[in-house]
């Protein structure tokens, strides 16, 4: 038989994933240097032993910056996936249950939502509320909310047709006692996966606005800020995109390929 | 004696280690109808697929099989294209699938010729009409520009029947063929097949788990279990005289002998009524005025079930049976009539609400057809048996809760350490065992049955029917069983209904009512069954 890749993909995404999550983490109690150091004398040094990353236009060091801006990114997406599962599952879960007017209502909804780009949506948001790492989450997880709904619903739909959902409307359970007692438990699979991708999705959005200086204010680091800022010295000290821009990539990837991973997990016969 | 057409030697198959197909040898002449039989997962799909060498690749195969003495196996794949289709037809058990549902059934049939032969677009379409005609679909029905979706399971059949004919291929398997239709439209199927081979002198190697046919249309049963070939040999040899104990067990339990005798309900009052049921489903609208009629799926249906009787409830898909059920247990509401319960209405148009439906809800429980869908797979057995429990005002304390589940489990003839099972460590004959226990645990009055042995193997169908009748004997309650098999309702029912068309067009104690059916639709119904006695 052949053997099935599904567990490099996930072995893969998970090292990687873990490897960044890690590294967000232990910024919380140590980085090489201080980030927030400034240091003239040093600036501008291409990677060396003193400085495996080298040093940005103000003489930081770029190991602990991109180590701290792992925190902000891996912070951001993470609560907007919470934002977006929260409110979105059981607005899927409610549809699904209830059908009808309230479907319909709570589905167009979603459809109000989705048609704003995210980053417009984004934009709105944080030209209301300001700009912030606060703001960036709400407007990220804001943009989440359908997406989780869609995929709650869509699943629920389908469970709603098993014979197990009779079985527990004989035994008399109410729609919304069975969407969390048969529904949800058996909707995890399929809604980590989305997670996963929703996550990949959100460190992207967050890299995004703080490149635009939507997010993170100055002096908290992150990886859309310090592109931003590398920008104008690319001629000067090309390492200073090169790190940071390496960072959402390798992350980004490291998710998609966990949520393969997990998708392919899911669709593995019992 | 005719020419020897496919001749398989020795063959075996094995997946992942697990051998599946062993040492299996059969001969098809032309113009024979031979017949393998066996419970699923014997091993026959395996072997059909297996002569179309159209088996995983994961899968290893020995041994030799021949069409008219060149050998099929260890031919490359460009050779075995040529040989599907031109020299082996196949049909499939699935007529909502077997068809791509975007290509019009004129094109499908077609496809066939133009892949084998350079054959221009009108003669190709000519051809693919003269195989419609063949197999009975000619004029209206079977115009070319027809969509799948446009025609019924019997017709899509007769299209996939069309397909593997069009070349006139020597040889035909087929798998299952009229298992997904009812037995009205399974009677002409069955009989196009069999006039087809009579007619063009072809082979025919039927693949069913159904007795009855083969006993209706083989020539030569070959009969499987695990795998292995137990018996083979003329069809009336292997049912009058069977030589292995596997067989005859196969046979005894495909007769269904009538379980029960007498009918206590009789006297005993009704615990289950259902007085005169409407229900009807919007159809799209025609135009942005005028509302379409609505389908009428139920049409004044009236039904009663007495305490301890086992009702039937018979008729093909869309007859509304399951509809019914599912107004009968207040899954779904009626725009007229009432469904009552122990005297008391319960469901209908005017159903019982909260604390008071919870009360009679405890009197009903239902079965369903599929005994993989019924469980929610991330439950413990225990669970779900106690589900049932949540109607009951004062739930039981645990150890009282288990002491009932471990007794319902004991009652259908599982233990009590299957309690902490999971549904997926059970095969399907245990799981609707497991299902009857879930629907015993509140002690209901009537247990209501969606064709709840269909899915299952006629050696464990017969373990559940003979299960049922001693449950309705030892604990009085009464079933409505609703299903499409006659034979089964034959055998387990005291009182039959038939329904056609939302409509109940007789009605009657099973004996007398299969003897001297009135009905029209009765009298079809009972013709179109495969019988098994058809030799004595």
């Amino acid at each position: 038989m052949r053997r099935s890749p599904r567990n490099s993909s996930l072995r893969a995404g998970a090292i990687i994933t873990g490897f960044f999550v890690a590294a967000a983490l232990l910024a919380r109690f140590w980085t090489p240097y201080d980030p927030r150091a400034l240091s003239i004398i040093e600036k501008l040094q291409p990677p060396s032993a003193h400085h495996w990353f080298g040093t940005d236009q103000l003489g930081r060091d770029v190991l602990s910056l991109v180590m701290v801006g792992a925190q902000t990114s891996v912070g951001v997406a993470l609560l907007s996936v919470v934002i977006g599962v929260f409110v979105g599952v059981p607005v899927g879960l409610l549809a699904a249950a209830r059908r009808g007017a309230l479907d319909e209502l709570l589905m167009r909804g979603n459809d109000v939502i989705f048609a704003f780009p995210a980053l417009l949506l984004a934009i709105l948001i944080t030209a209301v509320l300001g700009p912030g790492a606060v703001n960036a989450i709400i407007a990220i997880g804001i943009f989440n909310i359908p997406v989780f709904a869609r995929v709650t619903r869509a699943g629920a739909l389908q469970l709603w047709t098993r014979d197990y959902a009779l079985a527990a409307r004989v035994a008399g359970k109410g729609p919304l006692r069975i969407s969390w007692e048969h529904m949800l438990p058996n909707l995890l699979g399929l809604l980590a996966v989305q997670g996963t991708i929703q996550f990949s999705l959100g460190v992207i959005a967050e890299a995004g606005l703080s490149y635009v200086g939507l997010s993170a204010q100055p002096p908290t680091p992150s990886w859309g800020r310090m592109l931003n800022e590398a920008q104008t010295l690319t001629a000067l000290a090309p390492f200073l995109a090169l790190f940071p821009g390496c960072a959402v990539l390798l992350f980004v990837l490291g998710l998609n390929l966990l949520g393969e991973g997990l998708r392919r997990n899911a669709e593995r016969p019992t | 004696m005719s020419e020897s057409l496919l001749e398989i030697d020795a063959l075996s198959v094995s997946i992942g280690g697990k051998h599946l197909v062993k040492n299996l040898s059969l001969n098809v002449s032309s113009g024979e109808i031979v017949g393998l039989v066996g419970a699923s997962g014997s091993g026959k799909s395996l072997t059909a697929l297996a002569i179309m060498q159209l088996l995983p690749e994961s899968a290893a195969t020995t041994g030799l099989v021949r069409l008219r003495g060149e050998p099929l196996t260890g031919q490359p794949e460009a050779l075995m294209q040529q040989v599907r289709g031109r020299d082996i037809g196949m049909v499939f058990q699935e007529p909502m699938t077997a068809l791509n549902p975007l290509m019009r059934i004129g094109h499908q049939v077609a496809e066939t010729l133009r892949l084998h032969q350079n054959v221009s677009a009108s003669a190709a379409s000519r051809a693919a009409r003269d195989a419609l005609d063949l197999v009975g679909l000619s004029g209206e029905q079977g115009s070319l520009d027809r969509y799948p979706y446009e025609l019924s399971g019997g017709q899509r059949q007769r299209v996939a029947i069309a397909i593997a004919m069009i070349m006139s291929p020597p040889l035909l398997i087929a798998d299952e063929p009229t298992t997904a239709l009812d037995v009205i439209t399974q009677a002409p199927v069955l009989a196009l097949l069999q006039q087809l081979v009579r007619t063009r002198n072809m082979g025919l190697l039927l693949v069913t788990h159904d007795l009855a046919i083969m006993a209706q249309l083989a020539d030569r049963v070959v009969v499987m279990s695990q795998g292995e070939i137990i018996e083979q040999g003329a069809t009336e040899q292997v049912l009058r005289r069977p030589r292995m104990a596997y067989t005859a067990a196969l046979l005894a339990a495909a007769a269904l002998k009538p379980k029960r005798q007498g009918s206590p309900g009789e006297g005993a009052p009704a615990v289950l009524q259902v007085v005169d049921i409407v229900r009807e489903f919007p159809r799209r609208r025609r135009s942005l005025w005028h509302a379409a009629p609505p389908l009428r799926a139920l049409d004044h249906v009236s039904l009663r079930v007495h305490g301890g009787e086992t009702v039937g409830l018979v008729g093909e898909s869309g007859s509304g049976k399951s509809s019914l059920l599912k107004v009968i247990l207040a899954l779904d509401r009626s725009q007229a009539g009432e469904v009552r319960l122990l005297g008391e209405g319960f469901s209908g148009a005017s159903g019982a609400k909260g604390a008071k439906l919870h009360r009679l809800r405890r009197a009903i429980q239902g079965v369903f057809q599929d005994p993989y869908g019924s469980f929610d797979p991330k439950w413990t057995v225990e669970r779900l048996i106690g589900e049932p429990f949540f109607l009951l005002s004062r739930p039981p304390a645990a150890a009282e809760r288990r002491r009932k589940i471990c007794s319902v489990l004991e009652h259908v003839g599982l233990s009590a350490s299957d309690a902490r099972r999971m549904p997926h460590e059970f095969s399907g004959g245990e799981r609707q065992r497991i299902a009857i226990a879930r629907a015993l645990i509140t002690e209901p009055a009537v247990i209501a049955f969606d064709e709840a042995v269909s899915a299952l193997d006629v050696l464990v169908r017969e373990q559940i029917l003979d299960l049922l009748a001693q449950l309705a004997a030892r604990l009085n309650v009464a079933y409505l069983f609703v299903s499409h098999d006659l034979h089964v309702i034959r055998t387990i029912a005291d009182r039959v209904y038939v329904m056609q068309q939302g409509r109940i067009v007789e009605e009657g104690p099973t004996e007398s009512l299969f003897a001297s059916p009135r009905h029209a639709y009765t009298q079809a119904l009972i013709a179109a069954t495969p019988k098994l006695n058809v030799l004595g």
